[in-house]
């Protein structure tokens, strides 16, 4: 195998993506008012999909890991470790996201799902996402994690 | 025909599909399905400044998966604009009259028009919660080092105890948000 032909064109990803997006948008995960059904407990359909996704996505990644699974290219399938630390940043970033997840209906993937679909004002969303981001990225050695 | 390109897709469908992404990334070439690396990625590329966060080779680790959200962006065009449901999103009565009590009467869309039309910028609420809701999924992503994608389904597949902690405190901030936040920020200026 030539060195070329290691890693699959990147149009591959764009492909995929474009899968995600339909199912995202498609299945409604993307809508505001779902993820407001969904934190309310006045709704199945999201409850559904996390019950269907999770066991799939789980049984898929164990007995890939359990067989030793290859990828394509032939390289041993590995799943980059989380770092737990103190754990500290797994609680606090995860309730300051979930708060803009309510506010926002939507996490990142459906940002990007529903700025295809034509919500003007996503942009400024978006925007917003990265400045937090980028906040983030000067905060960093402050924080505890 | 136009119909069924239309219609919205039940659970069951979607939720088998959605949790197909981590095996098949890991499988064409050990990916980490997560999409708010990508905003990292952005920032990387777009202001990295001095930041330790944001030096390090970008296109080596994030081509891929910012190829993969301009796919997203396509799919949210193809499934949300050219195939477009007409009908308003199915959600149960109970969170109509929910979210009709906090004043968006207009259910039309995928998102309420009253909080994302571009009108709600104007306004100190829309500022609150499109800018302030913004800030907090960029930053919250960033601190515990994924989102919905990446640790409430890679890690989760991948059995990370981390993971499972991240998902929880993600259910724990939107329910503040719905209960507390969200109706806060909504009476501000409610009558504008």
């Amino acid at each position: 195998m030539t060195t070329e032909r290691r890693t699959i064109g990147l149009w591959v990803y764009l492909l995929v993506g474009v899968v995600f997006g339909t199912v995202i948008t498609k299945s409604e995960v993307i809508s505001w008012f779902r993820i407001q059904e969904m934190f309310r407990f006045q709704g199945f359909h999201m409850f559904g999909i996390f019950a269907t996704a999770l066991p799939t996505a789980i049984l898929t990644v164990q007995a890939m890991k359990r067989r030793s699974a290859r990828t394509i290219h032939g390289e041993r399938i590995v799943v980059a470790g989380k770092n737990w630390g103190s754990g500290i940043r797994y609680v606090a970033g995860g309730i300051i996201f979930g708060l803009g997840w309510a506010l926002v209906g939507a996490c990142p993937g459906p940002l990007f799902a529903l700025l295809g679909s034509g919500v003007s004002v996503m942009p400024v969303v978006l925007t917003s996402a990265l400045a937090g981001t980028w906040v983030y990225g000067l905060l960093r050695s402050a924080l505890p994690h | 025909m136009r119909n069924f390109l239309t219609a919205p897709w039940p659970w069951y469908v979607a939720g088998p599909l959605l949790g197909l992404f981590a095996p098949l990334l890991l499988w064409l070439g050990n990916r980490s399905f997560g999409v708010s690396s990508n905003l990292r990625h952005m920032c990387a590329a777009i202001y990295p400044r001095n930041l330790a966060h944001f030096r390090y080779d970008w296109r080596q680790e994030g081509s891929w998966n910012l190829m993969f959200v301009a796919g997203i962006v396509l799919g949210g065009f193809v499934a949300g604009a050219l195939f477009r449901n007409p009908d308003p999103v199915a959600i149960s009565a109970a969170t109509r009259d929910a979210v009709a009590a906090l004043g968006i009467q207009d259910q039309s869309g995928l998102v309420p028009q009253e909080l994302f039309g571009w009108a709600s910028l104007a306004t100190l609420r829309g500022w609150l919660l499109l800018v302030g809701g913004g800030v907090l999924v960029g930053f919250g992503t960033a601190y515990a080092g994924g989102c919905t994608s990446g640790h409430g389904i890679t890690g989760v597949s991948d059995l990370q105890p981390a993971s499972f902690v991240a998902l929880v405190s993600f259910f724990v901030g939107g329910l503040i948000g719905t209960f507390i936040l969200l109706p806060l920020i909504l009476s501000v200026g409610a009558g504008t």
